[in-house]
């Protein structure tokens, strides 16, 4: 009997003790001396559904997360020899001995006759423990239907016990999302200080020699490992700017185009393929990136040096640009944030109450100076706020780097360099055949952690913007 | 009061009673004025109706019967409405303000607005009033514009309330306080003509007694038009007062004629309270 199955027969015991109380509540309800109810009958059905499911749930869930871990502990406590091995052998040998359980015993797959002394005393523990828990888990749901069905009276205050449940199921839900964070938060937390505990802070922060590359073999021929992730977190800055010039004037420009001159019909067209835009993977983005804006910026700039070659212009002769540069990939990830700065600073802009617009109108004022001088100002602090969710949007942007800004970590202020950034070195670090415990893998929890925090201040930073804008007109 | 058939209602209010033309000292004049949304809505028939100078005009009635939408024709704003239509001649000391030559621009400096909701832009109080001065470049220098909002303020009997927080945000300021920054921005370009579309409805009694003081004073410099629900405002301040019915101008005449001894019936029936 699978949990699936366990799961089906709880709700259907649960839907009959819904009828079975509401019908009791109901009869009450119908009976001579026409008993008042405290609830409507629903809520005493709630009530009993409630009791009869959520204990014999928290139960299932409970026992089948722990169940796997006990029989394991189990198994290992009765063979000296797995309890002697040490933790990376154990887990192998237990992997290998859950296969033969789950192919089957009876094929003679497995040579080794300790392997299915072991596979035998498993599938015997599971069949107790799936016994143990389908007879809890069903008693639990009888008593439960059964203390529910006592405890009703006319006068029990079944909605508010079906409310506060449903309190406390809103927290639970709004706690799975936060445990989660909260889980990734000290995952990154706990490696970074491993890896701080070899490698300084202020060596990563302010070192300026990245490569992470180090020898595996006493002979391998490779770099001792260089961890300072100053260029790399200055890359990051510097296609973020070159991003966000791109797409801050662009974007607002025609945010305030959409949301005041635009007619309806052009905004009802343009919005919505603009959200598509939005919407483009970002990868999609990288290859138009590194195939076509790359090459043609390296080719204009060939262009440019030999004009500059034919009529002796000084200017251009040490122009030199790279196939993949900060500016290609700044310039199309600002094409990409492009779209979510005009979405935001539409809203905004939207937002704007029009009762300023007729004040200003009334008072003598254009359009274009209604605009700039009442719409613009009271819209500004929502447009930064919007303008600080794009960049970090364009920080934790990993794609078009990887592909157009390439890998290499120079720590350099001209766009037309190669450039990288974190997110691009994170990926770069634990792609490929990884060692999970070298310093190199280690490096890539602490550029998370950077990162983590740079946007978590702009985000905070933003968010409090907002809703400062918010406060000014409620 | 059953409206069964608007042909009814057409020939019970097919012509303005009262006096709504003037002789002399006409500061706007409205003639066949009708309004159209959407093209085939109308809102306004056949309005004629002058608005003498230095006098303040009340218009009342019941809720959508077009008070409001006249009041924006004076100015123009029913030009911001998409498919709004005016229809008729309207005029400001003898222009038609519908000209190629006016520019609505201009004519909203002379007209100014004062609206329902206190609308203070988000900047400072002084920025606020300074804001029209600015815009039309009535200044030389700051402290020109300075006495400007001063006496702008003073007017509109705000100063001693603002004089220590000028830098301080408009829409820092009360309900009633916000209101007359409105107003003191209104007067600040100097307008001829001050429009009003119900400037105390949001407003506590003591903040509208304030303002229909105010109003009072402004009217030896300003023509005043005001929209209004109270029946009471508009028998304290105004000079005539203005009856419109479903999109037509049913009475006008001098506030304390209409208000003793009203000559239509649907008139009658909305001051006396049992209609509206």
């Amino acid at each position: 009997m699978s949990n699936l199955e366990i799961l089906l027969i709880l709700i259907i015991a649960a839907v009959i003790a819904y009828y079975a109380t509401k019908r009791q509540a109901q009869s009450w309800q119908a009976s001579r001396d026409k008993t008042k109810l405290d609830s409507l009958p629903n809520y005493y059905g709630y009530f009993g559904a409630i009791c009869t499911l959520l204990p014999a749930l928290i139960v299932l869930s409970f026992w089948s997360f722990i169940e796997g871990n006990i029989i394991s502990a189990l198994v290992v406590s009765k063979f000296e020899r797995l309890s002697a091995s040490n933790a990376s052998d154990l887990s192998l040998v237990m992997n290998e001995i859950k296969i033969i359980v789950e192919s089957g015993l009876s094929e003679k797959n497995s040579n080794d006759l300790f392997y299915e002394k072991a596979a035998v005393l498993i599938e015997r523990y599971s069949s107790v423990s799936l016994f143990l828990k389908v007879a809890s888990v069903f008693a639990l749901s009888i008593l439960g239907f059964m203390y529910a069905y006592l405890k009703i009276t006319p006068r029990f205050k079944a909605r508010k016990k079906v409310e506060k449940t449903a309190v406390y199921f809103l927290l639970l839900s709004a706690l799975v999302a936060i445990l989660t964070t909260a889980g990734i938060i000290f995952s990154v937390l706990f490696e970074s200080i491993a890896f701080f505990s070899q490698i300084s802070i202020f060596d990563f922060v302010f070192g300026t020699h990245w490569s992470p590359q180090i020898a595996i073999r006493e002979d391998q021929v490779s770099s001792t490992g260089g961890f300072g992730a100053f260029p790399l977190f200055w890359g990051t800055i510097l296609i973020s700017i070159i991003a966000m010039i791109v797409a801050a004037p662009l974007g607002l420009i025609s945010a305030i185009y959409l949301a005041e001159y635009a007619q309806p019909k052009i905004r009802n067209v343009v919005k919505p393929i603009l959200e598509i835009l939005a919407g483009v993977p970002t990868v999609v983005y990288g290859f138009f990136a590194a195939l076509t804006v790359g090459p043609m910026m390296s080719g204009l700039g060939d262009r440019l040096n030999e004009f500059g070659m034919s009529f002796e212009i000084e200017l251009f002769a040490g122009l030199v640009v790279s196939s993949e540069s900060a500016l290609a990939a700044g310039l199309v990830m600002g094409m990409m944030i492009m779209p979510f700065i005009l979405s935001l600073s539409d809203d905004v802009i939207s937002a704007v109450p029009d009762s300023l617009r007729d004040g200003s109108i009334a008072m003598g004022s254009t359009k274009s100076e209604t605009v700039w001088k009442v719409v613009f100002p009271a819209a500004l602090p929502g447009i930064v706020g919007g303008f600080l969710l794009a960049i970090s949007r364009a920080i934790g942007e990993t794609m078009i780097v990887l592909m157009a800004a390439g890998v290499a970590a120079n720590l350099t202020a001209n766009p037309l360099n190669s450039v990288t950034t974190v997110t691009t070195q994170i990926v770069v670090l634990l792609t490929g055949d990884q060692e999970f415990d070298s310093i190199k893998t280690l490096s890539a929890f602490a550029l998370a952690l950077g990162l983590f925090v740079t946007t978590l201040i702009l985000n905070i930073l933003a968010l409090q913007i907002v809703r400062r804008y918010r406060e000014q007109y409620e | 009061m059953e409206i069964s058939d608007n042909m009814d209602l057409d020939q019970e209010i097919s012509k303005t009673v009262g006096s709504p033309l003037l002789e002399s000292k006409v500061r706007i004049a409205c003639r066949d004025v009708n309004v159209f949304y959407n093209k085939n809505v109308q809102a306004i028939f056949n309005v004629n109706l002058d608005i003498g100078k230095n006098q303040i005009l009340a218009m009342i009635g019941p809720s959508g019967c077009g008070k409001s939408t006249l009041l924006r024709c004076f100015n123009r704003m029913n030009d911001t409405i998409e498919d709004c239509v005016v229809d008729g001649l309207i005029e400001l000391d003898g222009e038609n303000i519908h000209s190629k030559k006016i520019d609505p621009v201009v004519l909203r400096a002379n007209v100014g607005m004062v609206f329902q909701k206190p609308n203070p832009f988000p900047k400072s109080i002084y920025d606020n009033v300074a804001y029209g001065p600015r815009l039309h470049g009535l200044t030389q220098n700051n402290s020109e514009l300075d006495d400007i909002v001063e006496e702008s303020l003073t007017k509109a009997g705000l100063w001693k309330e603002t004089k220590d927080r000028l830098n301080k945000p408009g829409t820092g300021l009360s309900g009633g306080q916000q209101q007359r920054l409105c107003i003191a921005r209104a007067i600040a370009v100097k307008p001829e003509v001050i429009l009003m579309d119900e400037p105390t409805s949001a407003l506590d009694p003591i903040a509208t007694a304030t303002i229909e003081e105010l109003m009072s004073e402004l009217k030896s410099a300003y023509t005043i038009v005001i929209v209004t629900h109270s029946m009471q405002q508009a028998a304290r301040i105004s000079d005539r007062t203005a009856y419109f019915h479903l999109g037509r101008l049913v009475e006008v005449d001098e506030t304390g004629h209409i208000f003793t001894n009203p000559n239509h019936s649907l008139t009658e029936n909305y001051i006396t309270g049992r209609f509206g």
